[in-house]
Formats: C-alpha cells, structure tokens, sequence
C-alpha cells in the first residue's frame, strides 16, 4: 500500500519538476549583465552544450544584431552554459542558427497556442517567455502561472 | 588633458556606479570639445536625436522603437518583447551612472539604429538631454 501512495506522490509531482528550472546557483554576474537586457537570462538547460558553443561563436549577428562580448567574458559565458547545458535526448535539435524555439521540446510544450497569440503586440516574440510565464526568469513555467488569462 | 580625464574616469569606473549623469556628460562634452571648439552639451539636439528616424535597421529606425516617445515610461525591445527599463535619469536612477556600461549601449544602439557609432557630441547631447527630461 505504502509504495502505492508513494507512486502516486511521484506522479503527480512529475510535471511540476518538469516545469521548473531554477537558473544555475553559480551563474556569473556576466551573464545576467550580457545577455539578458534584450531578452530574458535563459537558462542554460534550454540548449544543448554544441549549440550554446554555436550561439556564442555566432554573436556578431546574434539574430541580426551584434551582441559581442569581450573575450574574457565571451569565455567567462561559453564555459557556464556548456557545464549547464540541457540533454539532446530531451531538447532535440534546435535548427540553424540554434534557436531555443526551435527546439523539439519547446514546440511539444507549447503547440496548444494559437498563431495568433504569438503575434499579439504583448507577447511579440516567441523568445519572450516572460510575456506568459511571469517567472520564467526564476525558472517557473508552470501552466498555472501563465499571464495572459486567454492563454490558461 | 582628454587622456588624463579619460583615465581618471576608466579609474573610478572599476568602482561600478562610480559616476554622475552630470560626470558622463562631461566627459562626452569634453571629447567633443578637442574636436569642435566651444562645444556645449545640448539636451535639445539629444532630444532631436532620440528622435530622429534612420533608413539603416527597419524594425528599429528610432531610439523610440524601444525606448518608445517617452524617455520617462518603461519601453519594450522592438523584436523580442522585452521590457526596457525607463531611460531618463528621473524614472530610473540607475541610468548613466557607470560610464563603461554608457559606452556598451552608445557602441551598441548607435550601430543598431544608426548603422554608425556615434560622436562625442551626440553622446554628450544625448545625456543631457536624459538627464534633463520630466
């Protein structure tokens, strides 16, 4: 009986581990500084460690804009996403250039929204998590959390 | 005399935080002075820049197309979403007060928007201007 309530316990605490992921205790002061004035601090767990390495070697046109980084910190950043770097098994392939949105993980998790809210002028972006998922900075994405009432 | 200035400040800069919207300022105006003599720092013509529209990047022809008409309210990056925070030093004290992360985003948005780097001048306009506006 007793490893029957435990399963049980396991099973509904599951998708909320799924939901959440707490950016690195060790994330240096760098790439907070660096990387999350035009778009959130993503965490590293979001990409895999080959396509981190191709983002970060790609920032002259990151996207369209130059967002270089002097070398000490280009190596500073590199280094942290590599060591937290997410699972290709579970991300699957990001594309070319890796976006985040890309990702086989992603598009599984969010192919219940409508085109439509991705266009809305408060969301704008895919990459802007923090349009939905008001704690997506501290890792929370839990659909419960979700900002946009329309998009519960 | 510039390089001594210059130095002074990278010095105080270590220290982050270490310098005035009014200090920024005029260590811009004091560059733009060796090249243009009499040189003063107009927040008029930064607020002509700010708003100035240029045919180099479509989806960001102004400093408004983030930082929106109003360097008082909260802006929004124009691809990403992203919200900015105020630019004018009286919505958000933190704004130019460290003259290292000033030069990253004058580098950074000047040739983003401009396609150019900016000038001295410019830069010196520019805070004032932020340092000015209500």
């Amino acid at each position: 009986m007793k490893p029957l309530i435990l399963t049980l316990l396991l099973g509904l605490a599951l998708p909320a581990f799924a939901d959440r992921m707490p950016p690195p205790a060790n994330t240096p002061a760098s790439y907070k500084a660096e990387c999350s004035s035009c778009h959130m601090a993503f965490q590293p767990a979001l990409l895999t460690a080959n396509d981190w390495r191709k983002t970060m070697n790609g920032l002259k046109d990151h996207f369209g804009t130059d967002a270089t980084v002097d070398m000490p910190k280009q190596q500073e950043i590199t280094s942290f996403l590599e060591r937290n770097a997410g699972d290709i098994s579970k991300l699957g392939s990001a594309g070319e250039p890796p976006r985040i949105t890309q990702t086989a993980r992603f598009i599984r998790k969010h192919r219940e929204i409508p085109v439509k809210y991705w266009k809305d002028p408060r969301i704008k972006s895919a990459a802007n998590c923090e349009a939905c998922h008001r704690g997506a900075a501290e890792g929370n994405y839990s659909e419960r959390d979700i900002l946009i009432p329309e998009l519960r | 005399m510039r390089a001594l200035t210059a130095l002074c400040l990278l010095l105080t800069s270590f220290a982050s935080q270490a310098e005035t919207p009014q200090q920024i300022r005029q260590s811009y105006a004091s560059e733009a002075a060796a090249q243009q003599a009499g040189f003063t720092a107009s927040a008029q013509r930064g607020e002509a820049l700010f708003r100035q529209r240029f045919s180099n990047n479509d989806k960001m022809p102004s400093c408004t197309s983030c930082h929106t008409d109003s360097p008082v309210k909260p802006g929004q990056h124009a691809i990403t979403g992203k919200a900015v925070r105020p630019l004018a030093v009286s919505a958000n004290a933190e704004r130019f007060t460290d003259l290292a992360k000033t030069e990253k985003w004058f580098g950074r948005n000047c040739k983003e928007v401009i396609g150019r780097a900016c000038t001295p001048a410019e830069k010196s306009d520019f805070v004032a201007y932020m340092s000015e506006v209500r």
